[in-house]
């Protein structure tokens, strides 16, 4: 993840999505005697274009090989062949590639949420020596593209294999989670947020005397649950779709997560392509769920910190 | 700030720096976060600038030093040259496309109409979409025999093309889908500044006889300055990354088309184990994109207008 000020946007997310969708911004011109807006005729085939890779997809995932092989191609199949998800399923160890992502997706999340909670209270309301520059030198590393880094942290995994636990180590689910229990990044989203709660709030407590910690999970924390939600969606897609530091440290099946194992089983079933579309149906459900569920919190976070993969 | 509130606000700062168990608690509030990031964001900094003057295959202990010889290599290396040219048009492709289409969607989108939110919705999803389900589902897409597109250039008499089998076009393929991944992200940014924009300018100078084309190039565009300028740098910061499209595709062909930096550096590291020699390539990168983020900070002090 790389940071981008991006001071000029703050003042623009409050927006998003605050009109509510029945108010009109201006009166809707109805010059052409239709009686909806002539914007749905703009906006259907765009939508529609926009989702043509997706229902491809589908409309693949349920024709049988011998329809995919026609040219032009059929576009619809005759009778949904819906034991492709059956024969996907099977086909590779989905099942595992699934409990692998959820296992490091779900340790990633919950030791971001505490950790960066931690240090980014820390920053936010205690003063202790050092703090500005600690500060500053953890920022410094949001510069830092992955591919500087990945290879020292590649040794570094594997020293810890060898060192302290098998499990941490290359070709092991621990090596997809170690590197990535914190990141600079939640803790300056955290931070920001912490301190647009009035710490007024936190003396009255402190007078009754409420520890450090306690302040933070009783009046804090309940009060941030917008900015950990934004948080957690980021962190969830993140993990989940990661690609490219996957690749690099796991190698046998078992280990795989989503991304890697339909990648390997791509390269296995090359020209299956209602199987291969419908594994890439059943890869795409969870992020797209949580997408749907989340999207708000998604908004949010593009609009307010911009960022991605 | 009188200097009464000057003088309180320093006596309550100063009260609180020497409430003795601030700094420990402090540490120690950060201590996991420090330890953590300090081994995998900051020791990787400096391990790497290390490599970079080492040869290292990362299995053998022996690192001996080779001073500068990997930039010098690096220099001469006519397949790093290329992967520079093929990220460069990759990237000068992109970052234009994806801004133009997420503009034009945007601005689509920028009105209350019934279903808009499901509008929304499916201009987003793309966001959700992995890079390679999405690769995978563009192999096909546009595959030489049975692909949808090449059916659609058949239907209006242009005639097949190889795509991803192609030299000259595989490139281009691989910006399509890319610019297709990253219009739910685009789109979200351009959003949110339009709806920053305030509707009463608007009205003011629909007011004054200016037509909606007129407003859209003398108010929107202006205000949407902050928004184009972080569009511009980061979506070039992750175009000089691009790794997961070319990887799940192409391979970094056909006969190197679609060798871009990344998947050369990540080729030459696990692949060929010749870590010292990526490490030196990754930190020209990353020199690559300090300069770009140097410059970004200077034209947003240049160009931005706060409101």
């Amino acid at each position: 993840m790389t940071p981008v000020p991006v001071a000029p946007l703050d003042a623009a997310i409050d927006e998003v999505d605050t009109h509510p969708d029945d108010e009109p911004i201006a009166p809707p011109p109805r010059r052409l005697g239709i009686p909806f807006s002539p914007w749905h005729l703009v906006l259907i085939p765009i939508t529609f274009l926009l989702l043509v890779p997706l229902l491809w997809m589908l409309i693949t995932s349920l024709q049988t090989s011998a329809e995919t092989q026609k040219f032009p191609p059929q576009l619809l199949p005759s009778q949904p062949r819906w034991h492709n998800y059956v024969d996907a399923w099977q086909a590779a160890p989905f099942g595992q590639f699934f409990l692998n992502s959820a296992m490091v997706t779900f340790v990633v999340l919950a030791s971001n949420l505490v950790v960066c909670s931690l240090a980014g209270y820390a920053f936010a309301r205690v003063k202790f020596l050092g703090r500005g520059a600690l500060f500053v030198v953890l920022m410094a590393t949001l510069m830092v593209p992955f591919q500087v880094t990945m290879i020292p942290v590649f040794l570094i995994v594997k020293w810890f294999g060898d060192n302290v636990w098998e499990g941490l180590g290359i070709d092991h689910l621990g090596a997809l989670m170690l590197p990535n229990l914190a990141t600079a990044f939640g803790i300056f989203f955290l931070r920001q947020f912490f301190q647009t709660v009035p710490v007024e709030l936190e003396e009255a407590a402190r007078v009754d005397g409420t520890s450090r910690l306690g302040l933070l999970f009783k009046i804090v924390l309940p009060l941030s649950l917008p900015a950990l939600s934004t948080l957690a969606a980021l962190t969830v897609l993140n993990s989940w779709n990661d690609f490219l530091w996957p690749l690099i440290v796991i190698t046998s099946t078992d280990q795989m997560t989503v991304p890697l194992g339909m990648s390997y089983f791509q390269g296995a079933h090359v020209v299956q392509w209602p199987l291969l579309m419908a594994a890439n149906v059943m890869s795409l459900l969870p992020m797209l769920l949580v997408f749907v569920v989340a999207q708000r919190y998604f908004v949010q976070s593009v609009a307010s910190t911009g960022v991605k993969g | 700030m009188s200097r009464r509130e000057r003088l309180t606000s320093r006596a309550r700062s100063l009260r609180s720096t020497f409430l003795p168990t601030d700094t420990a608690t402090g540490w120690a509030l950060v201590g996991p976060g420090v330890l953590l990031i300090g081994a995998f964001g900051l020791l990787p900094v400096l391990l790497s600038l290390k490599l970079s003057f080492q040869k290292s295959d990362m299995l053998s202990d022996g690192t001996p030093w080779v001073g500068v010889d990997n930039y010098r290599k690096l220099v001469d290396d006519p397949l790093f040259a290329h992967a520079i040219k093929n990220t460069v048009v990759f990237t000068a492709l992109f970052v234009p496309g994806t801004m133009l289409v997420g503009l034009l969607v945007a601005v689509a989108l920028n009105r209350s109409l019934r279903f808009i939110t499901l509008y929304r919705t499916a201009a987003y999803i793309t966001m959700a979409v992995s890079t390679i389900t999405q690769g995978i589902i563009f192999m096909w897409l546009t595959d030489r025999d049975y692909g949808l597109v090449n059916a659609a250039l058949n239907e209006i008499g242009i005639g097949s093309q190889p795509f991803l089998a192609s030299p000259s076009q595989a490139l281009l393929v691989i910006t399509a889908m890319t610019v297709w991944g990253w219009t739910g992200f685009t789109v979200i940014v351009y959003l949110a500044a339009l709806q920053g924009v305030p509707a009463e300018l608007h009205e003011a100078a629909a007011i004054d006889g200016a037509g909606p084309i007129t407003r859209f190039r003398t108010i929107t565009v202006p205000l949407l300055g902050p928004a184009n300028l972080f569009l511009l740098i980061y979506l070039t910061i992750n175009a000089l990354q691009l790794f997961d499209e070319v990887y799940q595709t192409t391979r970094g062909g056909p006969l190197q088309a679609t060798m871009v930096i990344v998947y050369y550096l990540w080729d030459r590291a696990f692949v060929q184990f010749d870590a010292g020699y990526a490490a030196a390539m990754a930190y020209s990168l990353f020199a690559v994109i300090l300069v770009i983020t140097a410059v970004q900070f200077r034209l947003s002090r240049r160009f931005t207008h706060y409101s």
